[in-house]
């Protein structure tokens, strides 16, 4: 269980903003942090990690303090075990894929954390590679693997999926997915997109302006009523085309085109480029707005 | 006949104010380059001054120093039995000091080109700082090691008004090819100071080759640098 309650004083580009949190995260929650640049999404995993340090507050990670400002407490990073893998993925130039992972052991750990690894992110004909010959999505499942050699109990994610393309993201969800099973991980991830929090995430936490707006799970918070479909699907429209007397949507989902029969009054507030959630209920699909 | 007396003396002087200078300058451009200290810019302010001051200005006040007629000359002189004015230590000293910005900039811009976030994945993968320093930080400026180790080198070689102020000109002690040159040429002797010259401006073309040409294949085997 995490709580994390802390206060910290931003400078933003429209000017002073506080930051003020209150949450708690259970153990194996998947937890997306939702809401747009500079609400302080990235602030709130660095001061959980231990980078950036926090006005006034409270963090305990299972009954152990992390940090505690009346108390004086505060736990360097390096104390702090927690994976974090950064939005520039901050693989180390000079070390083959290998040796970025290797360098992670702790003293004495066992190194067939290495081997398991390599092969679970399937990086073993990499492994000799240096960082600067390896794509976007390869990068991304190194910096996930060295996260994972200290076998930390929680995996915090800033963006890591926002700099691949739409085939490599859907993939590298599956890869993050597994891992967050496989090792019964509490994961924090900082996300943009509304397809991958629904996608993966058991709980959506917004932030706006360094307050939480809303929490929830992913349809409690994007939907503005709850839909009792028997499917569910976010997706982003393409295109509204009129045929006769009802509308054709054309929705993408993932990396599917599907297309939507919607009425004149379903579709009166769609617009191209709009986020929507697919809903069928046994033969009635039901097309509702999420933002 | 041609002395090579200061042209070893001058590849001494080079060498050891070089690597004096390396051991220094790492920990201070970390240091600079990473501080949140306010008080740093005047650091950064002293290291730079040898590039504005005349040589003559230091070499001068580093004279006064290291006379024996005054406190800090004084002090060496009673207690550790050092004379450091027209000696070999004291042209190094004064070469460190003299050289010091050539040294610390490139290490420090080097440093703050990593991104930051390099030293930060390595702290949150419990690594102290020092570590951090060794293994991946400095693997990753090697570029601007290099680009420095070269710069002082060849800096300390083309040294003149502080070694002069300084040193003076005493054979096998003091007396660089720098300070050769000036003696020939005011002795007339046109022929040894241009072989002194020549070897000099061979030297520099031949270091800046090398260092054009090692920093073009860095480039190329490693594109984050």
């Amino acid at each position: 269980m995490i709580v994390f309650k802390i206060q910290k004083k931003l400078q933003s580009a429209s000017g002073e903003m506080l930051l003020n949190l209150d949450f708690e995260i259970k153990e194996n929650e998947f937890v997306t942090l939702y809401g747009s640049s500079g609400s302080g999404k990235t602030t709130t995993l660095r001061i959980l990690s231990g980078l950036s340090e926090a006005d006034k507050g409270i963090i305990t990670i299972n009954n152990e303090t992390w940090l505690d400002t009346d108390k004086k407490i505060q736990l360097p990073p390096q104390k702090r075990k927690i994976a974090y893998v950064f939005q520039d993925y901050a693989l180390f130039p000079n070390m083959s894929v290998r040796e970025n992972l290797s360098y992670a052991l702790e003293k004495g750990q066992d190194k067939t954390i290495i081997e398991e690894l390599l092969t679970l992110m399937e990086l073993e004909q990499l492994q000799h590679q240096k960082p600067a010959q390896l794509s976007g999505g390869q990068k991304q499942r190194v910096a996930l693997a060295r996260a994972l050699v200290r076998q930390p109990d929680i995996l915090l994610l800033d963006e890591p999926l926002s700099a691949v393309d739409h085939e490599m993201r859907v993939k590298l969800q599956d890869y993050i997915i597994q891992v967050h099973r496989k090792y019964k991980l509490t994961t924090i991830l900082v996300s943009h997109d509304i397809a991958e929090i629904y996608k993966m995430s058991d709980k959506v936490i917004v932030l706006e302006n360094g307050k939480i707006s809303k929490q929830g799970t992913p349809e409690q918070v994007f939907s503005s009523r709850l839909v009792s479909g028997k499917f569910q699907f976010v997706g982003e429209i393409l295109k509204i085309e009129k045929e006769n007397f009802i509308y054709i949507v054309v929705v993408l989902i993932g990396n599917n085109v599907v297309k939507i029969i919607a009425m004149e009054e379903e579709i009166r507030d769609l617009n191209i480029g709009n986020k929507v959630l697919i809903a069928s209920k046994a033969f009635n699909p039901i097309i509702t707005k999420i933002d | 006949m041609i002395d090579f007396e200061p042209i070893y003396l001058t590849l001494k002087l080079a060498f050891c104010t070089t690597i004096i200078l390396l051991v220094l300058s790492l920990p201070l451009g970390y240091w600079l380059a990473y501080s949140k200290l306010k008080s740093k810019v005047i650091v950064e302010a002293i290291v730079s001054l040898p590039l504005v001051l005349p040589p003559s200005v230091l070499g001068f006040y580093l004279l006064l120093a290291f006379s024996p007629e005054n406190a800090f000359g004084k002090f060496l002189d009673q207690y550790f039995d050092i004379r450091l004015v027209f000696t070999f230590p004291g042209l190094v000293i004064a070469s460190v000091l003299y050289s010091l910005p050539f040294m610390v900039q490139p290490i420090q811009n080097g440093f703050k080109s990593l991104s930051k976030s390099l030293m930060e994945a390595s702290l949150l993968l419990g690594k102290s700082k020092t570590e951090t320093l060794l293994k991946v930080l400095i693997p990753n400026i090697k570029k601007a090691i290099l680009t420095g180790i070269v710069l002082t080198f060849a800096h300390t070689i083309g040294e003149f008004g502080v070694v002069l102020m300084v040193g003076g000109s005493i054979p096998s002690e003091t007396k660089v090819v720098s300070i050769a040159i000036y003696d020939e040429v005011q002795a007339m002797n046109y022929h040894n100071a241009n072989v002194y010259a020549g070897i000099l401006f061979a030297f520099a073309f031949v270091v800046l080759l090398c260092v054009y040409s090692i920093n073009h294949r860095f480039s190329q085997t490693n594109p984050l640098q």
